[in-house]
């Protein structure tokens, strides 16, 4: 199991890339799929590679992503608090 | 509530009217100031950085006049009463602020000690030529208070109440003063603490979870937080909602800008400060203010001696403009005589008021002196005829 | 819910933002929100009493940061954030007061404020950041354009001189002042926290890209172009003479700690000269309070 993993908040990216390209161990890639914006939003390639170290989440601009260590929370429970929930699409239900 | 005793000089004085202004501040609870160097007024902050330190609080020379016009809100947000002191061309570059402080509802108080313009003009000449700059000088719609004491007395007077007015209805309020009102050396009389009334800041009771910082109470003016006390409040010269976050829509702007006015407005019968003597039966009545009225009072008994009857009605409070007071003036009198140190400002207010009701007369001159009392009595004496 | 709230992870920095207000209005690439997520993490690391942090902005994108967080905040008139932080300071010293601001606000309108600032060494902290360029109203020149570079303004390229910060706030009195990029999230974190233990006026400068107005008119890629070159660019060295850290358009940008030095601010040198002249007459106060 990965030590750590990402929480997305889909809606709020605007896909500048920074979290894929300084993530220390490569997790994030940016997917095919849009956001309700057009944008290509991130998601986990690699997330047993996940050390939660939150590097991604000190670089988004957006405050759309952020890492946390293990124990994970139960997945349906797993998107945070705000916007509204229909607007928090799973990175890995819907993003890629 | 009473006014704090430690910056209560109670006692007689013979002070000139920027030492009593100071004087005022003080009385007021004024515990900051801001300023920068400019004749006539200079003498109003230099007593102050001299007062405050043995009564507790801090005066600060700024850089410039856009500094010292926003270093005073800085302080009013971080919890004191202050105010700023300029004349002529540091009142045109504070212009910005009074934008700021009508926006962002900040009780504050300028003084403008009046001097010769255009530009650098007369430093040490009097002049009344600011008399619009101070209602319209700032850009967009506002409404503001403006107080235009005739006396060293007055200048202690009407500074307590311009720090009253503007924690009341949280907007700038000015004390329109003159060089020569500044200037001149006169009994001033400084009550007992228990004697003087102050309005304190308007502080919310509420919780921080429950306040919305720009929520008007029914008088139309919202409650202050305290900075530092968990209400996170944004405060921003952007049109914004309640909550102070910007919201920059048409509806928006038009419903907070017409609060902005409409707190001024709809209570300008408790605003307005007025002298009038002998208006019953008058068919001349002559509207003065600040330095003017007291060279027109000798003009009125002159022309009173002559068998004219002339009434007087002094503006106390410029802004906002008494125009009810003026058109019930004007629905019975022949003539209106309105005499100012300028080429004529507040006279176009009076025929505003007056519409066409009575005939309107303007005596004025571009400033550097006060009027010769026989130049006032000679356009009494033509209209009355 | 209780159970729920435990398990979901938050983001750290949500705690200090108006997360009503998000999503915010900066453009895709735009480095100002990484320099927030910093500031959000110094606020955590300073272990300081938040209420008692303040944030003033001016005018322009960086000047939106007040609107942002979760402070009180003050988005003030443009360059004029310092004065105001310094009243705010002065009436309130327990306040920690925050000028967050963008280049061409806090040098160019605002450049006699802050000289006066540091030269008082009023007791305020101020993140600068520089982006080169005035960005929120379309990308004309700053004081902080490197030469040959491509504005609005300039339509031609840039010619005349920009000013090196570091240089300018030193010399004017700052007591900390330190450089890094939006590259170098944890060192600005790290230099923020150092900036909320210093008394005296502190300042950073955060270089942060615009892809919008200063490298896509310049044929310099996107943010994330900006962010791999601050990275392969930037050197980092701790005490170097500010005289030496001037900024080219594609030269190495130097990073780090450059001032760190101790003076009496504003409101010591004034209690101790008020003191020392009035004596028993002086009367101090910590707060002003108008009840």
């Amino acid at each position: 199991m990965a030590k750590g993993s990402v929480q997305i908040v889909v809606e709020r990216c605007k896909a500048c890339g920074f979290c894929v390209e300084f993530c220390p161990t490569h997790v994030l890639a940016l997917s095919s799929a849009f956001n309700a914006k057009g944008y290509h939003t991130p998601y986990m390639v690699h997330p047993e590679k996940c050390s939660g170290c939150d590097l991604c989440g000190m670089y988004c601009p957006d405050f759309a992503i952020f890492g946390y260590k293990q124990p994970a929370p139960p997945k349906e429970n797993a998107a945070v608090a705000a916007p509204p929930p229909a607007a928090e699409i799973k990175e890995d239900q819907d993003a890629r | 509530m009473h006014a704090d005793p430690a910056g209560v000089m109670t006692g007689t004085h013979f002070l000139d009217g920027d030492h009593a202004c100071c004087e005022g501040a003080l009385a007021a609870g004024a515990r900051f100031s801001s300023g920068y160097p400019i004749t006539p007024s200079t003498e109003v902050v230099e007593r102050f950085a001299a007062r405050v330190p043995t009564v507790g609080g801090t005066f600060i020379q700024m850089e410039d006049e856009l500094a010292a016009s926003i270093a005073l809100q800085g302080a009013v947000w971080g919890g004191a009463k202050a105010f700023t002191v300029t004349s002529g061309p540091g009142f045109s570059l504070m212009m910005e602020h009074i934008g700021l402080a009508v926006m962002t509802e900040t009780p504050c108080v300028f003084v403008d000690v009046q001097r010769g313009g255009p530009s650098t003009g007369l430093p040490t000449l009097p002049a009344q030529a600011d008399m619009m700059q101070v209602r319209w000088g700032s850009h967009g719609d506002y409404e503001i208070i403006a107080l235009c004491p005739n006396s060293p007395q007055e200048c202690f007077d009407l500074t307590i109440t311009a720090f009253n007015y503007s924690e009341q209805y949280r907007c700038p309020v000015f004390v329109m003063m003159d060089e020569v009102v500044g200037h001149m050396t006169e009994k001033v009389v400084i009550p007992p603490p228990e004697q003087i009334e102050v309005t304190p800041r308007r502080y919310t009771t509420l919780p921080p979870d429950e306040f919305l910082a720009f929520k008007p109470c029914e008088d139309l003016v919202p409650d202050m937080p305290r900075t530092g006390e968990g209400y996170n409040v944004h405060v921003t010269g952007l049109t914004h909602d309640e909550r102070g976050y910007p919201d920059m829509t048409p509806a928006q702007q038009d419903k907070l800008v017409r609060r902005l006015q409409d707190k001024i407005k709809k209570n300008v019968d408790k605003i307005t400060l007025y002298e009038e003597e002998q208006i019953e039966g008058a068919e001349v009545v002559v509207v003065s203010y600040g330095i003017t009225s007291r060279v027109a009072q000798r003009a009125i008994e002159l022309a009173r001696k002559q068998g004219v009857r002339v009434g007087k009605f002094r503006l106390i409070t410029a802004w906002p403009f008494p125009e009810k007071q003026i058109a019930e003036i004007a629905a019975k009198v022949k003539a209106i005589v309105v005499v100012e140190l300028n080429l004529g400002q507040m006279v176009r207010e009076v025929e505003r008021a007056v519409a066409g009701k009575a005939i309107v007369r303007f005596v004025g001159h571009a400033g550097g002196s006060v009027h010769r009392p026989e130049d006032i009595l000679q356009t009494i004496l033509e209209v009355a005829r | 819910m209780s159970e729920l709230t435990e398990l979901t992870p938050q983001n750290p920095v949500e705690q200090f933002l108006r997360m009503d207000r998000i999503p915010h209005i900066w453009c895709p690439g735009c480095g100002i929100g990484t320099s927030v997520n910093s500031f959000a993490h110094a606020l955590i690391d300073a272990k300081i009493d938040t209420r008692n942090v303040a944030i003033v902005s001016g005018i322009g994108c960086t000047g939106r940061v007040a609107g942002y967080v979760k402070q009180d905040s003050f988005h003030t008139t443009h360059g004029r954030a310092i004065p105001f932080a310094t009243g705010l300071k002065l009436a309130n010293p327990k306040l920690n007061v925050v000028v967050y601001s963008g280049d061409g606000d806090l040098f160019a309108i605002g450049g006699n404020h802050l000289i006066h600032a540091a030269r008082r060494n009023v007791d305020i902290k101020v993140v600068c950041i520089n982006n080169l360029i005035y960005a929120m109203t379309g990308g004309q020149t700053a004081p902080t354009t490197p030469n040959d570079v491509i504005t609005s303004t300039n339509p031609y390229g840039t010619f005349d001189a920009a000013f090196n910060l570091p240089y300018l706030v030193e010399a004017a009195g700052a007591v900390y002042v330190a450089r890094w990029t939006v590259f170098h999230v944890k060192q600005l974190a790290r230099a923020m926290q150092e900036m909320f233990a210093k008394r005296g006026f502190s300042f950073i400068e955060v270089l942060s890209p615009c892809p919008t107005l200063y490298q896509r008119r310049n044929k310099m890629g996107d943010g994330l172009d900006t962010m791999k070159f601050y990275k392969e660019v930037s050197k980092i060295r701790n005490g170097a003479s500010t005289k030496d850290v001037a900024l080219t358009k594609s030269g190495e940008i130097t990073v780090g700690k450059f001032v760190d030095r101790e003076r009496s601010d504003y409101r010591e040198l004034m209690h101790d000269r008020l003191l020392d002249s009035l004596g028993d007459d002086y009367v101090e106060t910590e707060a002003c309070s108008c009840q």
